[in-house]
């Protein structure tokens, strides 16, 4: 059976990791590569990488990360942040990566999707939309949540699946980093009303948090960064506690 | 021992490439028809598109060279897919290795199907030490049926062929480069044969 993934998410900026972390034995916690070697044996099954210096200089310092990450693990990764152009995507794709994810450049040209999708296939197109509750809607937020848009974000989800995405990584807005739950309310509607997996993402705090979302918000994959980043949840810890909760997952 | 891995306009070459060189391997990356005749040992990868892939190994020739190799030879996912005699994505008759059809995943299920998922009824010695219902890494929207070339199966929905083998020639639908260490495994497997 298919199992629900757990994927922990990086910030990476200038090639290095921004958020701290607390791991033992890792010499080096600002460098990627030994955060992704660490994630990989803990039972990590996929990682997300996203850039937030994003400015066309650092695009060369991202690519070389990425080919660092891809010769040192066996575990498939996305890599996000800043991407507007099939010319990025084919640097980074080349560098090793296996997934790319687009947001604000997709709203703002969704035909970019289509063109990416034709070009590399929907299994490695993933729109990240952020979203907002508010007026008694889920609204997307672009720019990393600076500027609202009138779109709602189940609308917004599928048309980037009508134009080929293959994959909605799907980030509450109201619950990111408040550790307080996942927005299963939004993710199960985006969820039921596209057929490509979506992840869940923002508001992560507790082990219950992760079998809810997988649940109730029908999440395909449940994505963290501060909670497996200071080893408050251990990767294998969650994956056993979600398999005593009858949630198949790779152990 | 000389490694190739065919070159064509799909992509996940990188992958491959690194997953060998982390076993120690450094594979020749080429669509050099002589280079692969010469191989020991042929890895034929791929994501993306059959119809364009096709037409891309016909017109570069490489359809008659892939089904006229005798050494072991390994599709990994698009690669094992094309291996079949015709597949549902674009209607494209593929290479008939595998007398076996490709066909989209009804939807029922999410499409494309992306993540791990178990794979068993192992039937062949490329999952040597590879336990029974190991996960594998899988990303893909169209699967073959089980058949007589089936090796290893996978349930989605449907019971489906995740491995198939006939003479010299093998197919995987899932990734081993990026399937852990099980998926490693798989890849050294292939290599010693």
């Amino acid at each position: 059976m298919l199992t629900k993934r757990i994927i922990p998410c990086l910030d990476i900026k200038d090639g290095r990791t921004v958020k701290g972390v607390n791991f033992e034995n890792i010499r080096d916690a600002g460098d990627p590569v030994e955060l992704a070697i660490a994630y990989s044996a803990h039972g990590a099954d996929e990682l997300v990488f996203l850039d937030i210096s994003a400015t066309n200089e650092k695009r060369k310092t991202l690519s070389e990360l990425v080919s660092r990450i891809a010769k040192n693990i066996n575990i498939p990764f996305t890599v996000g942040g800043g991407i507007s152009s099939i010319d990025d995507v084919c640097l980074l794709l080349n560098a090793g990566a296996d997934k790319i994810s687009i947001n604000t450049a997709a709203f703002k040209n969704p035909q970019l999707i289509k063109e990416l999708a034709d070009r590399f296939g929907s299994q490695c197109v993933v729109v990240a939309i952020d979203t907002k509750y508010e007026n008694n809607d889920w609204y997307v937020y672009l720019n990393g949540g600076k500027v609202k848009t009138e779109m709602r974000a189940v609308d917004w989800a599928k048309m980037a699946v009508s134009l080929g995405c293959g994959e909605i990584l799907l980030t509450s807005m109201n619950n990111d980093g408040t550790k307080n739950g996942f927005s299963n309310d939004i993710i199960k509607l985006v969820s039921e009303s596209v057929n490509v997996p979506v992840i869940a993402s923002g508001g992560a705090g507790t082990m219950e948090h992760f079998k809810d979302t997988f649940v109730y918000g029908k999440a395909d994959a449940a994505l963290a960064a501060s909670v497996f980043h200071f080893n408050e949840i251990g990767i294998l810890d969650l994956k056993k506690y979600l398999k005593e909760q009858k949630i198949e997952v790779r152990i | 021992m000389k490694i190739v891995i065919l070159k064509y306009n799909a992509g996940n070459i990188r992958s491959v490439t690194f997953a060998l060189e982390r076993i120690g391997v450094s594979p020749i990356v080429t669509g050099d028809i002589d280079e692969i005749q010469s191989a020991d040992k042929v890895i034929f990868p791929g994501v993306g598109e059959a119809s364009s892939a096709m037409h891309f190994l016909k017109e570069q020739k490489l359809d008659k060279v892939i089904t006229d190799l005798k050494q072991p030879v390994l599709g990994i996912c698009l690669g094992m897919q094309l291996m079949c005699n015709f597949s549902e994505e674009g209607n494209t008759n593929c290479l008939g290795i595998f007398d076996q059809k490709v066909s989209k995943f009804s939807h029922t299920n999410k499409v494309p199907q992306i993540g791990w998922n178990n794979i068993f009824d192992l039937s062949s010695n490329i999952f040597d030490h590879v336990n029974e219902n190991e996960y594998m890494y899988f990303v893909h929207g169209y699967f073959v049926e089980v058949g007589s070339n089936t090796i290893s199966k996978t349930n989605y929905g449907i019971d489906y062929s995740s491995a198939l083998k006939k003479d010299n020639f093998y197919g995987v639908q899932f990734h081993p480069e990026k399937s852990g260490d099980a998926g490693q495994k798989i890849l050294e497997n292939f290599l010693s044969l």
